[in-house]
């Protein structure tokens, strides 16, 4: 079915509830055990030396340096965005992370600190993390993060309305939060832990490439299942698909759970043996983390030194 | 590009000894060595082996008998548990080491034997083990009894694993055994003679013998064996056939196999198609139940395929040490000749040929993956086995045609079935006539379950309460 059908067929697609359901159902299913299968053994691929040395600085390319906390403050996001900017103050040649991720109310702050500086500035937005506010409000609160200098927005789906099969008001959500981003990159989180199936997944990516998403992400970060392995992997084989027919490319995001070096290569392998190489640069895939930046510099100077220093030789933000 | 660094597992950990005698009575005998086993993927020596007379095969069976009679049949079934569950142990103990002989010895890549081959052989002896003390409770009368000497011969393609599935039920019934590794992959089995050591098996319980089709002649036609157990191809499991006949031997065959791998149109496609790859490229398709037979619903045809093609573009062919190898060695030189003769006369039957494109090492003995479209019933690639990463696609239009389609043909030892439907999986799976029908998977094997043919796939099962039964007096 993907390959036959054409971008004009596609858009089509999002006309009605009953179109969306018969594409999104007419989908091929996703066998879990073998899903799990594939992800656990692409997870035992081994990346040393030069391999390992150059997967480390793309995965620090594709860091979204992220705080939502409650407890953001100014001070604290100014300190995110020096970081972001320079990593490794000790090594200049440390490349700077992808973005910086904040709640809409920080992105005042940000902007200035990483005007100038290629970080992108990304701001969640329509009610993250739940969604659960009226459209008129989420759209606001995305207009406001844009006015305010957010380059890329992260959205919620609206989770209850697509587990209840009402597949045409995500879509047309979705469409409304693009048109409101304007120039700004959309990243559609499906928020996979509240989805559960892998088919939910799968027809969840769909939906929201098909509504003009550019990003698909896993997780806010805020419900107990965040990013996996094979969730990730299952809308790495949407957005392929995706791409073969459309035309178009959309990247992925998985955020929330990620913290070591060696997770986030696993990462990287699963990009590469299942999209492609073409998803391997920071435009394409990101990681939604915090702590794990510190893992990848710290593996990084275990690379470049041979040996292993504490924790206290990276900064703590 | 991402490229990942070679990632070689050390071999450090093994210690081959330039040349082995026989393991007889618990000891090794020295005898005249008379073969060499090379690594198949760089064609260097690993180690020399004896090739065992009649009469060393008869001293063989002799300290089996001995052993039978004097200790391990009038052992209580516990107390032969506690050795099975010590060898099951050291084998993990040792499973690094056991994993990378495999390799080198039968050119397997290193990720299957390490996360396949050796967890399976420990769960074997662990599964059997614990059947030891319980064989009244099995569904063959309260006290059922052993059968007393079994001869074994396995082959090269899971050297260890095939060992196990033999010994481990044998052992845990009460039997001892004699067996034979297969000539160009005899090295873990005689590390297992040593583990048998550690293990402080009695002696005489376990033999092993090396050689080739003449060792395992003597031993199959040796009148003091009451038991033959033989995997391998067909053509010899004929002639063993027809050398017990009219004995009281009792035998079992697992011989060779042309699986079908059936995927409907609404089969989960990418987990389908890593069946179909797993199926076929898993040990270089040197597996006699390997999904050699890709029936794709013809409305499907074009997607799978697609996708077929784009995900062997991925496999990684060659050093089977890396970590990162997916397909390995081709066993022998014997083997890549017949995998290369079969492919080229697909090809002059008309079917076209496919492989992505991927660099061969130079030295050793090596198979580029490869499909043949248009492949059709009447072609040869379609109906005998090659034993090879050599797949032939074939389409069908509707259930009924899947099956005899998949039916007709001499073997019948496995079949493996894509649909999201599960009434269709039961339907198909009541109609196919093969020994394992695995359902959206491929290649899965547990202790627990049983395993063995149709037809010209052999007879007797290995494996779970059903293994039993070949090693007792039923």
């Amino acid at each position: 079915m993907t390959a036959t059908a054409t971008s004009a067929a596609l858009a089509d697609i999002g006309r009605s509830d009953a179109t969306l359901r018969a594409f999104l159902h007419g989908l091929p299913g996703v066998d879990q055990v073998g899903a799990e299968q594939r992800a656990a053994m692409l997870a035992t691929r081994s990346i040393k030396t030069t391999a390992k040395a150059w997967a480390i600085d793309l995965a620090i390319r594709m860091v979204d340096l992220t705080t939502l906390e409650g407890a953001d403050t100014p001070g604290k996001v100014r300190a995110l965005s020096a970081k972001a900017r320079r990593p490794d103050p000790a090594d200049p040649s440390c490349p700077a992370v992808a973005a910086l991720c904040v709640y809409p109310s920080m992105v005042p702050v940000a902007a200035p600190e990483l005007a100038g500086s290629g970080v992108h500035l990304a701001s969640v937005a329509t009610a993250f993390p739940s969604g659960q506010a009226p459209l008129d409000v989420k759209l606001a609160d995305t207009k406001a993060a844009v006015a305010a200098g957010a380059d890329e927005i992260d959205m919620v789906i609206n989770r209850g309305a697509f587990l209840a099969g009402r597949y045409q008001e995500v879509y047309d959500e979705i469409v409304a939060v693009k048109d409101a981003c304007g120039g700004a990159h959309l990243k559609v989180i499906l928020e996979t832990g509240e989805l559960a199936t892998y088919d939910n997944v799968r027809r969840a990516s769909w939906l929201a490439m098909l509504a003009g998403g550019d990003f698909v992400k896993t997780s806010t970060g805020k419900v107990p299942v965040a990013a996996t392995l094979p969730v990730t992997l299952v809308m790495l084989e949407a957005v392929r698909d995706f791409r073969a027919a459309s035309g178009r490319q959309v990247g992925v995001k998985p955020a929330g759970g990620i913290r070591t070096t060696k997770d986030a290569i696993k990462y990287l392998v699963v990009v590469n043996e299942t999209a492609g190489e073409d998803w391997l640069h920071p435009d394409w895939f990101r990681f939604g983390a915090s702590t794990l930046l510190n893992d990848l510099l710290m593996q990084r100077t275990k690379l470049k030194t041979g040996r292993y220093s504490g924790p206290d030789y990276f900064t703590v933000d | 590009m991402f490229e990942y660094a070679p990632a070689p597992e050390s071999r450090s950990i093994v210690d081959i000894k330039p040349s082995y005698g026989l393991f007889v009575n618990g000891e090794w005998v020295d005898s005249e060595v008379r073969d060499k086993t090379v690594n198949p993927a760089n064609e260097e020596v690993l180690a020399e082996v004896a090739w065992a007379t009649e009469s060393e095969v008869d001293g063989a069976v002799r300290a089996a008998r001995a052993a039978y009679e004097n200790v391990w049949s009038k052992m209580p079934g516990r107390e032969r548990a506690k050795y099975l569950f010590r060898i099951a142990r050291i084998i993990q103990e040792r499973g690094r080491e056991l994993a990378v002989l495999e390799s080198l010895d039968n050119g397997k890549p290193i990720r299957e034997s390490r996360d396949v081959d050796v967890p399976l052989v420990a769960a074997h002896f662990f599964y059997y083990a614990g059947w030891a003390d319980k064989l009244g409770y099995a569904g063959f009368g309260d006290d059922p009894r052993p059968l007393g000497v079994a001869g074994q011969v396995i082959p090269w393609n899971f050297p260890l694993l095939m060992l196990a599935w033999k010994i481990a039920p044998a052992l845990a019934c009460g039997n001892t055994v004699v067996l034979k590794p297969a000539e160009t992959t005899p090295l873990t089995a005689l590390v297992f003679a040593e583990i048998c050591q550690e293990a402080e098996l009695p002696p005489g319980v376990v033999n092993i013998v090396t050689g080739a089709g003449e060792t395992g002649h003597a031993l199959v036609s040796h009148p003091g064996v009451d038991k033959v157990a033989f995997t391998g191809s067909t053509e010899v499991g004929r002639a063993i056939a027809r050398a017990v006949a009219g004995t009281r031997k009792k035998l079992t065959l697992e011989l060779g196999g042309k699986a079908a791998n059936i995927v409907f149109e609404d089969a989960p496609i990418d987990q389908a198609v890593e069946g179909i790859v797993n199926g076929i490229f898993f040990n270089q398709g040197h597996v006699c139940c390997a999904g050699s037979r890709l029936l794709v619903q013809e409305s499907m045809y074009d997607e799978v395929l697609a996708a077929l093609k784009r995900r062997m573009a991925l496999l990684r062919v060659g050093d089977p040490l890396d970590k990162n190898t997916d397909i390995g060695a081709i066993n022998s030189a014997a083997q890549l000749e017949r995998i290369r003769t079969l492919s080229e006369i697909g090809s002059e039957e008309g079917a076209s040929r496919w492989s992505p494109p991927c660099e061969l090492p130079d030295r050793g003995f090596w198979f580029a993956p490869t499909i043949f479209t248009g492949v059709t019933q009447a072609h040869r690639i379609a109906r005998e086995e090659i034993f090879g990463p050599v797949l032939s696609v074939l389409t069908f239009r509707t259930p009924a045609e899947a099956v005899e389609k998949a039916n007709n043909t001499p073997y019948g030892l496995s079949a493996g079935v894509w649909t999201d439907k599960g009434s269709r999986i039961l339907w198909m799976a009541d109609r196919l006539r093969a020994g394992v029908v695995w359902a959206n998977t491929f290649n899965k094997f547990d202790p627990t379950s049983p395993f063995g043919g149709y037809k010209e796939s052999g007879y007797g099962r290995e494996g779970g309460r059903h293994g039993l039964e070949a090693y007792l007096d039923v």
